[in-house]
């Protein structure tokens, strides 16, 4: 293999060995993880522009219901606990998942599907009692970004929860293998980050609409 | 109840109606047909040759980042010849229509073509051209054996094809929208544009929007995880730099489109008010999310093809890139610049003084990157060998016509000269001028580039240069009138002109758009002419240009798994330091290669797409809910799916290298 290696003559004079190519198996990083964050990201701008269509039309009423006159933030508050909750719960199944233990991990699972579930639950009596009164996506300007952005953020929840129903069923089938681990990560990702932008919902469009 | 109840019919056909088939307008009545035959003919063939199998497993469904690339340019430069078409008749009509005459478009066809052409240039030509090239390039240019999501990949051209072909539809079932390609509402508001167009628009974009976001995805992930041991961020080749940054702003631009076109569709389908005049909405805000989106689009397609100017100018005047780390870092102020401009497509919005200065002087700053970059083509030049091929033919014109282009844009960025000049055929030349001279140019000079890397053999080059002659001069025919007669007032998209002085300089253009009709035939005959002399045209090589980057130092085509053994790099012009170090391709000591399995789960969700689009267009609920529901199942079903790849055995490594190795003695 003499033909591989070359001697040839550096800058200072130093002979130096070029080897033009890797004689060895050559595996590139996986890059899935990178991925799923970059694909969040991407999903971060839209929420961005989401949250900036609220700040531009959340004060257009047009004669219709004040966000005070509205929103009511008991439920909000107990809707944002099992938000958070079920983001401690992730991480405990996350750290069983480290430890190997499928059983408390596929647990964990469970009591996050179930508290992410009653939030979707709560939020949709919300949305139904809202539209019962009269204060529909339709009414107003801000009664539409208001709708956008948090029923965005609902159908995100919707998603995780239907993927985290695939994802019992996959590690029920087959463990946890590389594959279901990563996958497992990258709902966990998903999963803070819509806990992420519901803070950012709970302040800036409940919190300041109620007490402005 | 019977087939004919009206309630059965509304519930699968939704709005739609005999009377959308547009069989009462003979133009469309003949595209059809002749879309119908020339369709039916290559359907015809293909199954006559038995050739469906081939295509199916050997394409359709490939995973390898090449053969998507070459599918992408396919679709590239079919969706060209719809949209020139747009191009030629709206020439034809603008050329004609004088006082008494009235020309051969009824307005509402008018209104059509000039968004259609828009829309289809943009994101069905420019677009799936610069993924292209960047997926079959690449990936080759790093050495590496393929993208970081190789089904990604596959899923995300075919989500490009299905908006393709939902707005082709549109030819034939129903309207295209007839706002101008960005859909400004409160027209593309229901009340305004009740029928089908705005809605065909809406979900052609949003569905290949999809695809092209993810692709951004994947090519970031690829060019930063998967770069050949060796190759540090400085010393990757310049147009995976401009791949780079490119996709970084794909990924940071897109969901905005995705965002507003949903926003959008939110107004026309639930009632809601963002983009109304009433209720509280406020369309300009429409104004300012699309252009957020669509001021980094321009640089989304042309920092590739800057990209490209790079590789073909230091290759073929036989010279290290001048200016490598400034020619990076010009790349890299673009890229951030584009996100600060937006306001500059609509001075004339009143947000005043202050605000309009600001983004006249970011508009204005991003020329001094951009000069950077002529300069260190031009110094490339200085003193090289240059070989005047095909490609390096069309570097020259561009570098020409960009800078013309480029001094025009600084010229609308000065705010008092953009109430003047907003909306007129001087904005109209302006931007033909920077993406036909900036992105199409090169994107003509990548093809002729590395054409003979995809396939084995160069491109005729005598077609090629009659082919570069009639665009170049077509071209100038075509657009330079638009800056006279934008000087003189004359605003776009207009149907009838009541001025007949102004009409010589439209006759001028259309006799440009007629050059440029030649030299899209003389690049079809270019590529027949080609193929059929492939023989002469063979390269052995694998570096018929004597190259500089990694995709020269393998066989064209390079074997799927791109490079038996993993470059190891040391310099910016890896290949040429190779070359000077006399490396010789190993011809032992192979070993089992690791490879991505094809799958056919991207043809099945993009068709799934299309039916969901088609049915949401139409106000289909029953089907298009159904499509939703198979959309979620087959993505799941493909997620149940673990065995997704397979080893090359060494020996079957071994023969593939030694035919290659008795190919190129």
């Amino acid at each position: 293999m003499s033909d591989m290696t070359m001697t040839v003559s550096g800058g200072s004079g130093a002979e130096e060995a070029l080897r033009f190519h890797v004689t060895e198996d050559h595996h590139p990083e996986n890059a899935t993880l990178l991925g799923f964050w970059l694909y969040l990201m991407s999903d971060c701008l839209i929420f961005a522009c989401l949250f900036a269509t609220y700040g531009v039309l959340g004060r257009e009423y047009a004669g219709g219901p004040s966000a005070k006159e509205v929103l009511e933030l008991p439920i909000v508050a107990v809707n944002t606990t099992l938000l958070l909750l079920s983001s401690i719960t992730y991480g405990f199944s996350v750290l069983e998942m480290q430890n190997n233990r499928r059983g408390p991990m596929m647990a964990w699972l469970i009591v996050t599907w179930l508290l992410g579930a009653g939030f979707i639950a709560l939020e949709l009596t919300e949305f139904t009692h809202l539209v019962s009164i009269g204060a529909g996506p339709g009414r107003s300007a801000f009664l539409s970004s208001f709708f956008t952005l948090v029923g965005t953020h609902g159908l995100h929840v919707t998603s995780g929860l239907i993927w985290m129903i695939v994802l019992l069923v996959q590690v029920g089938k087959k463990g946890l293998n590389a594959a279901n681990k990563r996958r497992l990560m990258c709902l966990s990702m998903f999963w803070h980050f819509l806990d992420v932008v519901w803070v950012g919902v709970f302040s800036f469009v409940y919190l300041m609409g109620v007490l402005s | 109840m019977t087939l004919h109840s009206p309630d059965l019919g509304k519930l699968i056909f939704g709005r739609l109606t005999l009377e959308d088939i547009p069989y009462h307008e003979p133009i469309l009545v003949f595209t059809f047909i002749g879309v119908a035959i020339a369709g039916i003919a290559v359907l015809g063939l293909v199954t006559y040759y038995r050739k469906w199998g081939y295509l199916w497993s050997e394409w359709f469904t490939s995973v390898d980042h090449k053969k998507i690339g070459i599918m992408y340019i396919v679709l590239a430069l079919i969706m060209l010849l719809r949209g020139f078409a747009d191009a030629l008749m709206m020439r034809g009509q603008q050329a004609i229509a004088f006082g008494a005459h009235e020309g051969y478009l009824p307005a509402h066809h008018y209104d059509q073509i000039f968004t259609a052409h828009g829309t289809i240039m943009i994101f069905f030509v420019a677009m799936p051209f610069i993924t292209g090239l960047i997926n079959f390039v690449m990936p080759l240019q790093i050495g590496s054996r393929d993208v970081a999501f190789p089904f990604l990949n596959n899923f995300s051209f075919w989500m490009t094809v299905s908006g393709a072909v939902l707005v082709m539809a549109s030819l034939f079932i129903g309207v295209f929208a007839r706002t101008g390609w960005l859909a400004y509402p409160p027209l593309s508001e229901l009340p305004t544009s009740p029928d089908s167009g705005v809605d065909y628009w809406i979900w052609g974009l949003q569905i290949a929007g999809v695809g092209t976001t993810l692709s951004g995805i994947n090519m970031i992930a690829t060019i930063v995880k998967m770069r050949a041991p060796g190759m540090t961020m400085m010393k990757m080749p310049i147009f995976t730099w401009t791949a780079l940054l490119a996709n970084v702003l794909i990924v940071a631009a897109f969901p905005v489109l995705t965002a507003t076109l949903a926003l959008l569709t939110l107004d026309r389908y639930a009632g809601t008010h963002f983009f109304t005049s009433d209720l509280g909405g406020n369309y300009m805000m429409y104004i300012n999310l699309i252009w957020v989106w669509g001021h980094p689009e321009v640089y989304i397609l042309v920092l590739p093809a800057f990209g490209v100017y790079s590789e073909v100018t230091s290759t073929f005047s036989r010279k290290r890139l001048f200016g490598y780390a400034s020619m990076v870092y010009a790349t890299v102020v673009i890229a951030v610049l584009s996100y600060l401009v937006w306001l500059h497509h609509f001075f004339t919005m009143g947000s005043g003084a202050s605000v309009n200065s600001f983004f006249g002087i970011t508009t204005m700053i991003i020329s001094i990157p951009t000069g950077a970059k002529i300069f260190n083509w031009m110094f490339t030049m200085y003193r090289g060998r240059i070989v005047y091929d095909v490609p390096m033919l069309w570097v020259v014109a561009f570098i020409v016509t960009f800078v013309i282009g480029g001094m025009t844009g600084v010229l609308l960025a000065v705010p008092p000269a953009d109430f003047e000049l907003h909306n007129s055929l001087f904005l109209i030349a302006h931007f033909h001028n920077v993406i036909i001279g900036g992105v199409l140019f090169g994107m003509f000079a990548g093809v002729n580039y590395w054409f003979p890397k995809a396939f084995g053999f160069r491109l005729d080059p005598f077609w090629g240069k009659v082919s570069f002659w009639f665009w170049v001069a077509g071209f100038y025919f075509a657009f330079m009138p638009l800056y006279w007669l934008g000087l003189m007032g004359v605003t776009r998209r207009v149907r009838h002109f009541d001025d007949p002085s102004l009409q010589i300089w439209f006759e001028i253009a259309a006799f440009g758009a007629v050059l440029i009709l030649i030299g899209i035939v003389a690049m079809i005959v270019q590529f027949a002419v080609s193929i059929m002399r492939r023989e002469q045209l063979r390269d052995t090589t694998g570096d018929p240009w004597h190259g500089r980057t990694l995709e020269w130092s393998t066989s064209s085509p390079p074997p799927p798994y791109n490079f038996a053994f993993t470059p190891q790099v040391h310099d910016i012009d890896t290949w040429w330091q190779m070359k000077q170090h006399n490396w010789r391709r190993p011809v032992q000591g192979f070993l089992p290669i690791h490879m991505p399995k094809n799958t056919g789960t991207g043809v099945y969700l993009a068709v799934l797409s299309f039916i969901f689009g088609f049915a949401m267009v139409w106000y289909m609920w029953l089907i298009a809910a159904i499509s939703f529901v198979a959309l979620l199942a087959v993505a799941i079903h493909h997620t149940f799916n673990y065995d997704r790849d397979y080893y090359i055995p060494a020996d079957e490594v071994g023969r593939v290298e030694a035919a290659r190795a008795g190919a190129s003695a």
